[in-house]
């Protein structure tokens, strides 16, 4: 049980002895009777639950499925129904979805209408991206894109400047909520079969779906420390909290290949949740940033207590849904090359937004003349962990880089890894796929296109 | 004018602001219980043990309830009784109901229902049409086979003959609105149920039979659904039954809605297929006979799958004229899901089977496949075909005439309604394979037009010119017609009723037995009341569909809802204006017919009053301000069995060209535009009809593409949650999308003229598919085969075949 604070709607609430597992959503519409708020799926993958948080770092569109009450601690929290003014007038983003019919059945509109408001509030117009994390089965979006570009010409409404951003916070109760890294070093030294939630877009389901009690818990969004991307000798390093959001950003002139891939990551809502730590520790063989942190080169930094080490980031998978992290231990930070100018990651999935790669593969290979005087190549999705195609590299570097090479490389992925079917790919296809994205590689570095998403129909 | 303004849909705002209620979102009175179903672990077998003692001792829960606590009817089938709320003995799929828990919160619920030991004797379970054909299990007794000529003989003596065979993936609703009821016992044990359900007569059908009582002690009520697409057809039923039982039982209101995974779990989707093909055909690609045979995988019961399968066969010639066909239909029993109605109701599997084989005759003859379309066309309807037809020498169209006459003595007044001037031999008109006349079709101006906006010819040319030069990317245009067969084809399901009310104030109140589950049904007929009344249509207040303010209502689905609820609104609020009119033309020694309503005026003779002064008028003059209406479809007359007859009251039109890129390389594609030009007849409000093409376009699209519905050998579905099941995104809507209506007034008298469009739409998707494929065609010279969904994979697949053997290694 626990206690916590934040903003809702304008007014300061503060909730006591409360499961530290209770979701913002359940609150919302169990206890408070906020049922403008709408369950799709509870897991994130709909987003027809989105409301507004804000705290001193702006405002965010997130899920409120997979929000547990303490994460909401100190932060503002606006729902659908402070949307309007306190008069009735409407935010433009309503009127808009009004007047271009961009609501049929309804049941989306709360949710859609929340991150285009918080979008329209941060001044970003890249709709196809802001709404990947929204599914509308009615209208096609087609209405829905109408109304966002006609909102994006309004002005933000006066009453959404008014109102806190921050409450006081509470971190009353057994479920922790530490305040740095040396704290939660501490603590979970001394609490290791502890759960450790950050942005809990993985931990969430293992409670709405699995129907887990996770106890002891501990909540590191306090944990400013850890939230940090500082550019040392050694490359950059990031803090285990940083999202996937403000990563992306942060990179996207120094590393414009890997944020440009993390606009697959997921989605808006689940990217301004995720952190970097958590898809790391999480230890999928299908997540995201492994792949590319491996080709990079990353390194991992662990933390027991007081005691740290380090460790190339692909030795720290061992094996399935296991890690070379000890009890007690967690990922403080991981870093990158300063830049990474030879990186491209291949995300293969059945749709282009949201959705969990079949295929992964990630390519960082230097050439030197046309020679390929290194390779670090990593693939998601083709083994039990996120792994390097050593096999390959092998037969690319000392040769030149060019189809032909390519081509007589391709046996070794074999050699590499052997995949398994199941419903996202069958283990023939990823295996294929990713000397596909090999090809690919070498097309793309010789300026053939090679995206269909770069192409438009024929004038 | 209301009718033809493209008005918001009537709960637009709400939907905006949230405040627009779903069954979830209904204020509930205090100690409601919430209820959650144990689901079966294994796909075939005999319930040998149920250990519940952990459900029952786990927090919060009030009752567990199995098939022997039932106290009436155990079944929540639309039909043949062969569907249990809860499994009795025997459990026929993975994800079957087979405990229902009832517990103090939702949560509470689902963390008990988990907690069933359940001890089974295994079975043999039956997963695939191929296991289901060899082993024949299948509902009825064999296949239904309906023909037309003699397509053997026709194809035996054809030039040409192409063969195949397309698998085709079903289609999990995805309503964003997972099913949900909640039941709120009442005095003398009546109960009122609200339910997220397209068809609520049917909900208070089965939850009267459920308690015991006659179906006037049960009320049902449904404001809206979060989205239906037919999976709220039948699929709701077990909810608000098991809700009603509950209640029953404990005396308090209980509430139930599925979580998404279960909510995919346990209800049915959109038929898989696998059409086989054999097509004889001369060098212009036309069709001079063609065998088709459909399997059917249905599930475990048979829910609506038997109309579903006929619907599928009612649109195998899409839009073309089939002189000597035979369609043979196998209707497949396994021990999945019970798959249901979607969007099309098996008219867009037939018609996707159709629009393949075309495809493949244009690429055997390295034709446009759009020529091949064209020459296949049935010929315009201005008068009796020019080819020769069956009908000439036919006995079979005799015969099906002689029988639509006789088996329906009271459509004579189909036969009034006929266009006078024509007055054609009905046996000079060109017939489909069911023998329905082909009277209005205008594909041919629709093509035409399309074509030319959306520069299809110079398109094709430039892509291919564009793909020789491009070494791993390649595009590919299609173009393809949809004819939609409007009507339900159980005849007797064209029916409608609406309740109209007018106050002395002068507002409009309104019930019909449509559901508003997204379409703009709603304001549909608020428009169609407004123009009856010549009000705005802010006058008029249609309040949930009711049961008890509506009764025996028909589903909301087969597209019909304008077509049937605006005609029975229609003659209501009719019949409230001319005794309202005869009334002042009494009073004001005038005639009724120089009573008009326009504007919120009526004008009597040279006098106008406002229609508030009117309806206050009539009420003190003791007029009923009061009227139900009511409509039944004509023209029909169906026999299912023979496969003859007038199911459909007429056909709803259009046609898309979409251009597609792929990547030969993984497969990964994209849709680049999309052109659709659709027949809404006389729109009732273009906006929404608008919505409707372009949602269902994306739909369809989805069906054919992302959308792949995975089972393990095990008989479980592996894609039950939106993290494994993808619907289209916003970026994969068309990014060039150009949507127009043909706006001409349907042939047929339907209310002002205007055509369904609830499901032709979803329809035009096949043109993204198509488009995939001629896109794959671009790799080679062999015949792609292309099968749906075309995932990446697939794509792939498709690629290397159009390459050959010879291309690979």
């Amino acid at each position: 049980m626990t206690d916590v604070a934040f903003v809702l709607n304008g007014t300061d609430v503060t909730l006591t002895e409360i499961s530290p597992t209770r979701t913002l959503l359940d609150f919302l519409r169990e206890d408070r009777g906020l049922t403008g708020t709408k369950e799709g799926c509870n897991e994130g993958d709909c987003g027809a639950c989105t409301v507004m948080v804000s705290d001193e770092r702006g405002a965010r569109a997130l899920n409120a499925c997979l929000l547990f009450l303490p994460q909401l601690n100190g932060k503002a929290v606006r729902t659908v129904e402070a949307l309007s003014a306190p008069d009735g007038t409407l935010h433009p983003v309503q009127q808009a979805m009004i007047d271009h019919h961009g609501s049929q059945c309804g049941f989306c509109t709360p949710g859609i209408v929340m991150t285009l408001a918080t979008a329209h509030l941060n001044g970003m117009r890249d709709h196809d991206d802001q709404l990947a994390g929204n599914l509308c089965r009615c209208t096609g979006y087609a209405p829905i894109l109408r109304a966002a570009e006609a909102a994006a010409v309004q002005p933000v409404p006066d009453w959404l400047h008014h109102g806190r951003l921050t409450a006081p916070e509470v971190a009353r109760g057994d479920a922790a909520q530490p305040t740095s890294a040396d704290d939660l070093a501490d603590w979970y030294q001394a609490n290791p079969e502890a759960t450790l939630v950050a942005g809990a877009t993985d931990v969430g389901l293992w409670v709405t779906k699995g129907l887990q009690d996770l106890s002891p818990l501990c909540f590191l969004g306090r944990c400013a420390d850890l939230q940090q991307i500082t550019l040392g000798d050694d490359g950059l390093r990031i803090g285990a909290g940083v999202t996937i959001a403000a990563l992306r950003k942060e990179v996207s002139v120094s590393h414009s290949d890997f944020s440009k891939f993390l606009r697959r990551f997921a989605s808006e809502q689940i990217r301004a949740a995720a952190t970097i730590g958590g898809n790391i520790a999480n230890g999928s063989p299908i997540g995201d940033t492994p792949p590319a942190l491996i080709a990079m080169g990353a390194r991992l930094h662990l933390r027991q207590g007081p005691a740290r080490r380090d460790m190339a980031l692909e030795d720290f998978f061992l094996d399935y849904r296991k890690q070379d992290r000890r009890p007690g231990e967690f990922i403080e930070a991981v870093t990158i090359p300063a830049t990474t100018p030879d990186l491209a990651c291949y995300k293969l999935s059945k749709r282009f937004d949201q959705d969990i790669s079949a295929v992964c593969g990630c390519f960082n290979i230097t050439l030197e003349g046309s020679i390929v005087k290194s390779a670090s190549i990593a693939f998601g999705g083709l083994a039990g962990v996120p792994k390097r195609a050593r096999t390959v590299e092998g037969a690319l570097v000392g040769r030149p880089f060019t189809p032909e090479t390519v081509h007589d490389a391709l046996p070794a992925f074999a050699v590499d890894f052997s995949p398994l079917s199941d419903m996202r790919a069958s283990a023939r296809y990823r295996l294929e796929a990713a000397g596909a994205m090999l090809v690919r590689h070498v097309h793309e570095r010789s300026g053939t296109p090679v995206s269909v998403l770069d192409l438009e129909a024929g004038a | 004018m209301s009718v033809g303004t493209p008005l918001p849909h009537d709960s637009a705002r709400m939907h905006v602001t949230g405040t627009a209620r779903y069954v979830d979102d209904l204020p509930v009175p205090a100690g409601t219980l919430h209820l959650a179903f144990g689901l079966s672990t294994i796909a075939h077998g005999e319930i040998t043990g149920m250990d519940l003692s952990a459900v029952t001792s786990a927090p919060g829960v009030v009752a567990v309830l199995t098939a022997r606590d039932l106290p009436f009817a155990n079944d929540v089938s639309p039909s043949n009784h062969d569907e249990p709320l809860l499994a009795d003995g025997i459990v026929q799929y993975l994800g079957q109901p087979v405990f229902l828990v009832i517990a103090t919160s939702h949560l509470a619920a689902r963390k008990a229902a988990r907690l069933g030991r359940i001890t089974y004797t295994e079975r043999p379970a039956i997963l695939t049409v191929d296991q289901a054909l060899a082993a024949q299990s299948r509902f009825e007794d064999g296949p239904v086979i309906w023909q037309k000529g003699d397509p053997g003989a026709a194809i035996n003596a054809a030039p040409l003959v192409v063969q195949g065979s397309l698998s085709l993936g079903g289609q999990e609703h995805f309503y964003l609105e997972g099913q949900a009821a909640l039941a709120l016992p009442q005095e003398g044990g009546d109960m009122i149920v609200h339910s997220s359900t397209q068809h609520p007569t049917e909900v208070q059908h089965k939850v009267a039979e459920a308690i015991g009582a006659p179906m006037h002690a049960v009320r049902v009520e449904v404001r809206r659904m979060g989205g239906g697409f037919g999976g709220k057809e039948s699929q709701g039923n077990a909810l608000a039954v098991a809700c009603a039982v509950a209640a029953r039982a404990t005396g308090r209101p209980c509430k139930m809605r599925y979580d998404r995974d279960d909510d995919m779990m346990i209800t049915g989707k959109r038929h898989d297929f696998r059409i086989d093909y054999r097509a004889g055909v001369d060098h212009r690609g036309r069709i001079l006979g063609l065998e088709v045979r459909h399997l059917v995988r249905c599930g475990w019961s048979m829910d609506l799958s038997l109309p579903v399968a006929d619907r599928a066969m009612l649109h195998a010639d899409n839009a073309y004229s089939l002189p000597n066909i035979r369609i043979e239909s196998h209707r497949l029993r396994t021990n999945t899901q019970s798959a249901t109605a979607f969007r099309g109701f098996g008219g867009p599997q037939g018609m996707l089977g159709m629009e393949r084989i075309i495809d493949h005759i244009a690429h055997r003859l390295g034709h446009d496949p759009l020529a091949v379309r064209r020459v296949n066309y049935y010929p315009a309807s201005t008068g009796p075909t020019a080819a020769p037809s069956p009908l000439a020498e036919g006995t079979p169209e005799q015969a099906a005439q002689a029988l639509a006459r006789g088996e329906n003595p009271s459509s004579r007044a189909a036969v009034d309604l006929e266009p006078p001037a024509a007055a054609p031999d009905p046996h000079g008109y060109q017939t489909t394979p069911f023998h329905q006349p082909v009277e209005d079709f205008i594909l041919h101006e629709m093509t035409a037009r399309l074509a030319e906006s959306a520069d299809y010819d110079r398109r094709r040319a430039e892509i291919s010119a564009w793909n020789r030069l491009s070494p791993v990317l390649k595009r590919g245009i299609a173009m393809t017609p949809v004819k939609f067969g409007i009507s339900f084809t159980l005849t007797h399901l064209n029916q409608a009723g609406a309740l109209v009310h007018v106050y002395q104030d002068g507002s409009v109140h309104l019930n019909h037995g449509g559901t508003e589950m997204g379409q703009g049904l709603f304001q549909k007929v608020a428009q169609v009341a407004a123009r009856v009344f010549g009000l705005a249509p802010e006058a008029i207040r249609i309040t949930a569909t009711d049961t008890a303010k509506v009764p025996n209502t028909s589903a909301t689905a087969a597209s019909s809802g304008s077509d049937l609820n605006g005609m029975a609104v229609k003659a209501a609020c009719e019949a409230i204006r001319d005794r309202i009119a005869a009334h002042l033309a009494e009073t004001r020694q005038t005639t009724a017919d120089r009573v008009i309503f326009t504007d919120g005026i009526v004008r009597i003779g040279g006098d106008e009053i406002t229609f508030a002064e009117a309806a206050m008028a009539a009420y003190l003059g003791r007029v009923s301000l009061s009227a139900t209406g009511f409509y039944a479809t004509p023209k029909l007359s169906w026999d299912r069995k023979r496969g003859v007859g007038r199911p459909f009251f007429y056909f709803a039109y259009g046609v898309s060209v979409t251009e597609v890129a792929i990547d030969t390389l993984t497969g990964e594609n994209r849709i680049l535009r999309t052109d659709i030009l659709h027949d809404a007849g006389s729109s009732l409000n273009p906006a929404i009809d608008l919505g409707q093409i372009e949602g269902g376009f994306v739909q369809g699209a989805g069906w054919l593409t992302t959308e792949e519905l995975v089972w393990d050998d095990k008989g479980r579905l592996m894609t039950h949650a939106p993290s494994t099941y993808k619907i289209p995104a916003a970026s994969d809507r068309p990014r060039v999308f150009n949507v127009t209506l043909w706006d001409a007034p349907n042939g047929e008298e339907t209310i002002f003229r205007s055509k369904a469009v609830g499901e032709p739409p979803l329809m035009h998707g096949i043109s993204a598919f198509l488009a995939l494929s001629d896109a794959c065609a671009a790799c080679g010279p062999h015949w792609p085969n292309l099968q749906a969904p075309a995932t990446p994979e697939q794509v792939l697949a498709a690629v290397h075949r159009a390459r050959g053997p010879e291309a690979e290694g």
